[in-house]
């Protein structure tokens, strides 16, 4: 019935559109249809200049509609030290096609406004001109060379990966910070429909893998008789320190992914069995940006339209990850956030996730745990931090510190696990630490 | 230069050598007798060059229906998803789920339709619709030919591209629904069976027909090739054809060097769907197994296909360019501005694109120095590009503008080439690219280079040639009501995603609230929404015009109409089956002699003066 009806409202359409198309032609009879032909010529000539104004208005008033996307200032500022170089390339390139924009685009609709058929007017005969010829094809050679150039040094800039001699750290520290000869490495696995995010732990290293091993204890095939492998563990979301130089190791399990920090203007796909590689340094904490934002208007209404007293907008921003890669059914939804905290709340927040290791959590005192009845270091590590942390919690009656307000990890779960470690790092902690975890 | 007694004989030459050719069908027509009298081998198995343009067009079109609707579902979920699809449940089926009382599309089916969106705009609509009608319109008629080269691979090209069609078509129709990894179909995702419901049979399917259309594209090209090689009439050199013969025949020269290679690209991914190989597979666990095909890389295959993906964003606009270059300069009443580099840069920009297909590869993980010399390239490719657009922009200086619906889309190609081509500026620049790729920005800046701007093309051919085509014009207040409708509004639909590309907003989104960052434009999104609904009414408009014009159009009474100084419009009105009922007609000048010595136009046709022969030798 529907598709009955949309039929019958398709051919009224049509037989308006055609009566329309007659009667104009009709009226062009009576008219004289030179007479009609030279005031539609005119009407079109005219409505070139209109459109050419109104297109010109509607292209700056979206920008200004928009400004809030413009890269490189107001609030969509970049968050990574690259990031600045690329809006800058950004805003240069912007600025060269601008001025070719504007002036093509006029050029286009003046003259055919300005030459639009005229009685008695003969055309032009200029098949050719080779010097004008010459300077528009040198111009924008010229112009070329220097986006090239400017564009490749920052691309090299950009992509230029870790060197060997550099160092790779798990704590940060003032020798860590803001130095290009060290740097943290994470791991980012895309899967059907999310990212896994591993971190090394504390010696920095990633522990290696087999894509035959993987299964739900372990999401990414860790090998277990990897000893780089055991202070490794799972994020749910992706933690950085400030200013210090990050490599992010890309990977895929199934298809391809693409990571995507659009906050750092850091892309790259996730290839299975290719482990890809970004390296950048985030210059703004997760902080400092809302406050940044804080400065927008537009940024200052609720965040929650529902409920006008709630959190701001700015107040409730997180940078995040995407996928940016189709990657099947729910590639719009692998989302993680981001926090880029101070290097101190990062090295509390890495001491306080050692326990979470996926060894740790899966594998220890199982069968088939590679170093059962061996001591680890991990056990005494995370036996110390308990201990300072009890202490500092005695003499102080505000817990240990922790990044503000947010618990490192869910409530619940922390601390039934922290009481498991606890048990087992007692232990360990009376006998001398050798271990398979030092490096 | 030829007695005119040795001129006669020459013709009589011709004139025997068709005869041999055609056979007695052409002799018989000579002496009056239809050529063709049954309707099959008339209106289906037509061998004829203008009947099969027709058929180009014709089948080009109702993709461009299909693939536009397809668009208007998406736009609709993108735009609206909180709204009530369920209406659509009588059409869709299953593929509207309802959640609460709310329809909405499936996300399988939503990437299959922006799938089937892309493969059939790309492949079937504006590289079949555009270069197979015009090509096979225009070359003879321009050249001065009786009928392509092969008049047999001619018609089996078109039956190819139908073949091709219809598996895809039949394909809209499988239970696990038709192939949704993006026109692009890069495994694993289009690989390894289990990873979509779009990747089981629909790609199956996706990957036979876009094999057979391939072909379609072979035959074609083989035939426009050697036809313009050497069917040729005397006194047509290369140098003076017209640009849309230059741009069709560079375009055949492409996609016979490019389309191969895609074909051995989808060979592989089938091979690895199903003999076990793995070209493009390595170390996968999916679907609770650690797959056993290692040692392939899934970036092989991008290289493939964009070997042939950037030369095909090309076969697609070249022969736009050609149109409207023609149309521009028969409406300016000049001769199209710089010939020579006009060609020299379809040339430069032809080598050049297959050297540059890197550029979509940038963020793939591809050694990053290798991008070093992509950059390069691409960025050479703008300065051709800038010099057609200047070129395009000298031939209006100083016309005497007619602004027929052609015309109009002429100049709004021009417009819309501007504007797409600069972003591409941006995209090319490996550097920007990282925070650009995959994103709204190059959704735009494709659609408003190649999508619309080669629909621009193509309608201006359409209602340039279409009296060519039917003996009867387009009705022109339709046209125009046309252009401007569809003008605006493709700028409302396509300008507003450049910003959402600067915002960061990913491409083949479902949904944007998942992301605090992308969920900023959903205003935006329902503009757009509402802006590709109403420009695409506009397209109906053209769909009634042309339909009800072939029948009941205003028609012909002036062999040229337009005033052009090319050999289509040499032929009789209605046209015959071998173009001209004489002798093919002599060509002595290029094609462009508009308001030369205060003549309004100059037939190629019309031999030099002695001046002008004096002036040539200089
Ligand atoms: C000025 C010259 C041009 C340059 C420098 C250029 C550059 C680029 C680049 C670098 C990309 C990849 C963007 C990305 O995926 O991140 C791209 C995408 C694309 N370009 Fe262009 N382009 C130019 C002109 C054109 C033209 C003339 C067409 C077609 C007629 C075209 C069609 C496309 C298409 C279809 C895509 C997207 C393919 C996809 O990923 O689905 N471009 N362009
Ligand atoms: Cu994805
Ligand atoms: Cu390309």
């Amino acid at each position: 019935m529907t598709i009955l009806i949309g039929i019958l409202i398709l051919i009224i359409l049509g037989v308006i559109i055609v009566q329309v198309g007659k009667i104009n032609e009709l009226a062009a009879k009576l008219r004289g249809e030179k007479k009609a032909r030279r005031d539609n010529n005119e009407s079109n000539a005219r409505l070139m200049l209109v459109f050419m104004v109104l297109f010109l208005v509607f292209c700056v008033g979206s920008a200004w509609y928009y400004k809030n996307m413009m890269l490189g200032y107001g609030p969509h500022e970049s968050a990574s030290l690259h990031g600045v170089e690329l809006d800058y390339l950004f805003n240069v390139t912007l600025f060269f096609t601008g001025i070719v924009f504007v002036a093509t685009q006029i050029l286009l609709f003046w003259f055919a406004f300005r030459y639009r058929e005229q009685e008695g007017r003969k055309a032009l005969y200029m098949p050719h001109d080779n010097k004008l010829e010459l300077i528009w094809t040198g111009i924008p050679a010229i112009v070329m060379s220097i986006l090239v150039v400017y564009g490749l040094a920052a691309w090299n800039d950009t992509m230029a990966d870790v060197d060997t001699k550099e160092l790779v750290t798990g704590f940060v520290n003032a020798e860590t910070i803001g130095k290009d000869s060290t740097y943290i490495e994470v791991e980012a696995t895309g899967m059907q429909f999310l990212w896994v995010l591993r971190h090394p732990g504390r010696d920095g290293k990633l522990g290696e893998r087999d894509y035959t091993l993987i299964n739900s204890a372990n999401p990414v095939g860790q090998v277990w008789t990897d000893p780089k492998n055991i202070d490794d563990f799972h994020m749910d979301e992706l933690i950085l320190p400030v200013g210090q130089k990050v490599r992010v190791r890309i990977t895929s399990r199934d298809v391809l992914h693409n990571f995507d920090l659009p906050h750092f203007r850091v892309k790259m796909d996730a290839v299975p069995g290719f482990p890809t590689y970004f390296v950048f340094t985030p210059t703004l904490t997760t902080e400092q940006y809302r406050e940044n934002l804080s400065r927008y208007p537009e940024w200052n209404v609720p965040a929650d339209p529902e409920d006008p007293t709630g959190p701001k907008r700015w107040e409730t921003f997180e940078y995040e990850l995407a996928c940016a890669e189709l990657c099947g059914k729910s590639h719009y939804s692998m989302k993680k956030i981001v926090k880029i905290v101070s290097p101190e709340e990062y090295n509390e927040w890495l001491a306080s996730m050692e326990h979470t290791s996926q060894y740790l959590r899966e594998v220890r005192n199982k069968v088939g745990d590679p170093f059962l009845g061996r001591k680890l270091l991990i056990e005494k590590n995370i036996a110390d931090y308990e201990k300072a942390k009890e202490e500092a919690e005695k003499t102080a009656p505000e817990p240990a510190p922790a990044p503000e307000g947010e618990p490192a990890n869910p409530g619940d779960e922390t601390d039934t696990e922290e009481t498991e470690v606890e048990v087992e790092s007692e232990e360990g902690s009376t006998e001398t630490n050798e271990s398979s975890d030092s490096q | 230069m030829a007695t005119s007694h040795e001129h006669d004989e020459l013709l009589v030459q011709e004139d025997q050598f068709y005869h041999e050719y055609w056979g007695d069908g052409f002799h018989e027509h000579h002496h009056g007798d239809k050529y063709q009298s049954n309707f099959i081998t008339h209106y289906l198995f037509s061998q004829d060059h203008k009947m099969i343009a027709k058929q180009f067009l014709i089948t080009g079109m109702f993709w461009g229906i299909i693939g536009g609707l397809m668009s208007l579902v998406f736009r609709l979920q993108l735009g609206f998803p909180e709204e009530n699809m369920a209406w659509l449940k009588p059409i869709l089926g299953k593929w509207i789920t309802v959640n609460d009382g709310i329809g909405s599309l499936d996300p399988d089916f939503y990437y299959a339709l922006v799938t089937m969106h892309g493969t059939i705009l790309v492949f079937f609509v504006l590289t079949a619709g555009l270069s197979g009608t015009f090509s096979n319109l225009l070359i003879p008629l321009q050249l001065g030919a009786r009928d392509m080269a092969s008049p047999l691979l001619n018609m089996l090209s078109y039956w190819f591209f139908f073949l091709a069609g219809a598996i895809m078509f039949a394909s809209l129709f499988l239970n696990t629904g038709p192939f949704a990894g993006g026109w692009t179909a890069y495994p694993p995702l289009s690989a390894v069976p289990e990873a979509m419901s779009g990747s089981k049979a629909g790609m199956t399917l996706w990957a036979v027909s876009l094999v057979f259309f391939v072909v379609s594209v072979l035959l074609g090209g083989i035939n426009y090739i050697t036809t313009v090689l050497n069917l040729r009439t005397k006194g047509m050199s290369l140098w003076r054809m017209p640009l849309t013969i230059w741009a069709f025949f560079v375009t055949a020269i492409l996609g016979l060097l490019s389309f191969p290679v895609l074909v051995s690209a989808i060979l592989l991914v089938v091979f690895d769907r199903s003999l076990g190989t793995s070209f493009f597979l390595n170390e996968i666990y999916i679907g609770g197994q650690a797959m056993e095909q290692v040692g392939g890389s899934p970036i092989l295959y991008q290289h493939l296909f964009w070997f042939l993906g950037h030369p095909e964003v090309y076969i697609i606009i070249l022969p736009a360019m050609g149109l409207v270059s023609e149309v521009l300069s028969v409406n300016s009443r000049k001769p199209i501005f710089g010939y020579q580099a006009m060609v020299l840069s379809i040339l430069a920009i032809a080598f050049l694109s297959f050297i540059v297909w890197a550029h979509h590869m940038f963020m793939a993980g591809v050694n990053p120095f290798i991008s070093n010399i992509f950059v390069i390239f691409t960025l050479i490719i703008a300065v051709p590009s800038a010099v057609k657009v200047f070129n395009w922009i000298a031939t209006l200086y100083g016309g005497n503008i007619r602004f027929t619906s052609a015309m109009l889309f002429a100049i709004g190609f021009v417009s819309m080439f501007i504007s797409g081509g600069l972003t591409g500026i941006f995209l090319g620049n490996s550097a920007i690219d990282i925070p650009m790729h995959d994103t709204y920005f190059v959704v735009a800046h494709f659609h408003i280079v190649m999508g619309v701007a080669a629909f621009f093309g193509m309608f201006a051919g359409i209602y340039h040639w279409f009296p060519k085509m039917y003996g009867r014009f387009m009705n022109d207040t339709l046209g125009k009501v046309h252009f401007w409708g569809t003008f605006v509004g493709a700028y409302m639909v396509f300008w507003p995603m450049h910003y959402m590309g600067m915002a960061g907003v990913p491409r083949r989104y479902y949904d944007f609230t998942t992301f605090d960052f992308s969920s900023y434009f959903v205003d935006t999104n329902k503009f757009i929404t509402i802006a590709a609904i109403i420009t695409f009414g506009f397209q109906l408009i053209f769909v009634v015009n042309f339909f009800y014009s072939i029948f009941f159009g205003k028609k012909m009474t002036d062999k040229n109409p337009w005033k052009s100084t090319t050999l289509d419009w040499t032929t009789p009105i209605k046209g015959i089956h071998g173009n001209w009922p004489h002798a093919i007609p002599e060509v002595h000048r290029w094609a462009y002699d508009y308001g030369k010595d205060g003549k309004d136009f100059i037939p190629q046709t019309e031999p030099m003066t002695e001046e002008e022969k004096a002036e040539a030798h200089h």
